[in-house]
């Protein structure tokens, strides 16, 4: 009882009194008791495979908009995971509830070899760089066909579980697990670490922070979740194909990412959330169905010119306010900060208006 | 054999190269990474096919025509959609992906996801110490010659080359010695395109007009901006005939080349990377922090 109390407490005051913090909650409520009331086999199958895409592009916001360190080739480790879990359960006759752990975990070495090979190398050059590891992937897959399967993938794989609607608690419990993990983990002093690197490398390296085994460690578990992700489709779509590894898949996350916010992990799968069903569901209209890849990119780019910074920053700076005193944030309508009592719009003279005080 | 690889190599590096000066120079003025390069080259191909098999136009005014129009359509993107979010180095990448794939798909919709044909320009061979060499081939090779001479000319003996080469060297300082920085981002922008424009134009009777031919030759020249070193001119035509070389080399000797061709020049790419990491003639990254 005493539990209960407690967590009803923290429930108000440290979820409820703000509104992003309630709009995640009645999102993730929202996902789990869906199938519950509403269990069209569509539907779920849209939601399912947004909850994969979401864990995949959450993943790259660690890389990316944490550490700094822009992944134009993410695709590498989905198609890694995707490819690796498909060949064990096939070749091996291992359960796909083992291969997708190891899946993940040959995801992980090839972002620790990518990481070491990218180490010295810093911005935009990193990015064209790592846009070219899946590229080498897919010819090498291309060129070994008999290994691989060539252009057709390894099909004929085996599902988790049968039915929509258990498929979709796997891929959604599995998406709110690791978001939050990561959500987690950039919060924590792990966390800022990463911001420090991402923001002046140097400078983070001169107040004692082995910078390389940091990056190392991030394309590794960024690169595990991401081949997580790449499993778990593979198992459901039952066929792990080079479309996995594809140019189009890397700018599709990096696209995620931005239009979400990055440096946020929520602010990608919110895009997700948005742009995945947007698409399917505008290419199940008959005349507009070829151009929904023109609508998409046409979206993102009027999205971009009002909101430079993503969807989520400008959302969240819409509903929130930051107190001047405190930092904390808080709720737009509120006249005080919830935490220390301040005046949340601060009392701006006229003189310190002239001068550029704010 | 050998003949082969000699001629194909160097064709096709100086189309790499018209391509990979362009976004090099983009990069090096305005600190674009613009992803959307290539899809320009596709629409000059489109713009060409279009006037010389549809318009009934000839080749020259078709091609005039294709490279004028394509330049203006990109100096009409970077106004309307790279300008208002310069600041944000994201969103700018992002709008140049968008780009490309609007671009893609507008050309899906309206001409079908089918192989174009465009016909040759000038028919004919030439022998030439026992190889025979296409007169179109030979067009390109004459072509992407003079206009790296031409590009040269610009940037080493012209007033604007200055102020050019002066905003990639270090912009606030350009700004205060009295340059439009905005202007000189324009030029540039407007030349770059031009440049792979003329690329499109008069490769596309040897390769083929379809809405995914931009993809391709993106990674290529990626590879080898980044092998060349970013924002070096120098290193971009070297870049392109390593590149060139490596891919001609492997489609002609590998059994499974066509497939390997890619793997090769990114696989030489990460290995200058790992022992240079700017590239062949790039700036060290210790002085920008």
């Amino acid at each position: 009882m005493y539990m209960l109390r407690r967590a009803w407490a923290q429930m108000t005051n440290e979820v409820l009194v703000l509104p992003s913090r309630t709009m995640v909650l009645v999102w993730a409520a929202g996902l789990l008791l869906l199938p519950l009331v509403y269990s069209d086999a569509y539907v779920l199958r849209i939601l399912t495979m947004t909850c994969i895409f979401a864990i995949f592009a959450a993943s790259w916001d660690l890389l990316a908009g944490y550490t700094g360190q822009v992944n134009f080739g993410h695709a590498l480790f989905f198609g890694a995971g995707a490819y690796a879990s498909a060949l064990a359960s096939l070749k091996l006759g291992v359960s796909p509830w083992l291969t997708i752990w190891l899946g993940a975990a040959v995801a992980a070495l090839f972002g620790y070899l990518s990481g070491f090979l990218c180490l010295r190398l810093r911005g935009s050059y990193l990015s064209l760089a790592t846009l070219a590891f899946p590229l080498i992937g897919l010819g090498l897959l291309f060129a070994f066909p008999d290994f691989s399967g060539g252009e057709l993938g390894v099909s004929g794989l085996q599902r988790l579980i049968i039915g929509p609607t258990a498929n979709y608690y796997v891929a959604c419990v599995s998406m709110l697990v690791i978001v939050f993990g990561l959500w987690a983990i950039a919060d924590s002093r792990f966390g800022i670490v990463l911001h420090a690197i991402r923001d002046d490398e140097v400078a983070a390296r001169a107040s004692g922070i082995n910078t390389p085994r940091y990056k190392l460690t991030v394309f590794a578990l960024s690169a595990a979740a991401a081949g997580f992700a790449g499993a778990l489709l593979a198992h459901y779509l039952r066929v792990a194909g080079p479309s996995t590894l594809e140019v189009a898949l890397s700018f599709q996350v990096v696209i995620w990412g931005i239009f979400g916010g990055v440096a946020t992990i929520y602010g990608p799968v919110a895009a997700v959330f948005i742009l995945y069903p947007l698409t399917e569901w505008l290419g199940s209209f008959k005349h507009i169905g070829e151009l929904r890849l023109l609508i998409f990119a046409v979206i993102v780019l009027l999205v971009l010119l009002f909101m430079p910074r993503g969807l989520a920053p400008w959302v969240r700076d819409k509903i929130e306010a930051l107190c001047p005193r405190c930092k904390q944030r808080n709720f737009v309508f509120r006249k005080k900060c919830r935490l220390c009592g301040a005046p949340l719009e601060a009392q701006v003279t006229r003189a310190e208006r002239l001068v550029g005080h704010q | 054999m050998l003949q082969d690889i000699l001629v194909t190599g160097l064709v096709n590096g100086g189309v790499y190269a018209l391509l990979a000066i362009g976004f090099s120079l983009i990069f090096g003025v305005a600190r674009i990474v613009n992803i959307a390069h290539t899809a320009f080259y596709m629409l000059a191909a489109y713009c060409f096919y279009t006037l010389l098999t549809r318009g009934g136009l000839g080749f020259t005014l078709a091609g005039v025509i294709a490279v004028v129009s394509v330049v203006a359509l990109s100096l009409l993107c970077y106004r309307l959609v790279i300008e208002p979010v310069r600041e944000h180095e994201a969103a700018v990448l992002i709008a140049t992906i968008a780009l490309g794939l609007i671009f893609q798909e507008l050309m899906l919709y309206s001409y079908g996801g089918h192989f174009l044909g465009v016909p040759s320009t000038i028919d004919g061979v030439v022998r030439l110490a026992g190889v025979s060499i296409p007169y179109q081939r030979l067009l390109i090779l004459v072509v992407a010659g003079v206009m790296l001479a031409a590009t040269w000319l610009f940037l080493y003996h012209t007033r604007t080359g200055l102020a050019i080469r002066a905003t990639a060297n270090d912009l606030e300082v350009a700004n205060l010695m009295g340059m439009n920085v905005h202007r000189v981002a324009m030029i540039t922008v407007g030349f770059s395109v031009g440049l792979a424009a003329i690329a499109g134009v008069v490769a596309t009777p040897v390769t083929s007009v379809h809405p995914h031919m931009w993809l391709d030759p993106l990674v290529t020249m990626l590879a080898i901006v980044v092998l060349g070193g970013l924002g070096s001119l120098k290193g971009s035509v070297i870049g392109a005939l390593v590149i060139a070389y490596v891919e001609a080399i492997t489609v002609f000797t590998l059994p499974e080349g066509a497939h390997l061709k890619g793997v090769a020049a990114l696989g030489i790419m990460v290995a200058v990377l790992l022992a240079r990491p700017e590239g062949l003639f790039g700036v060290a990254f210790e002085e920008e922090r």
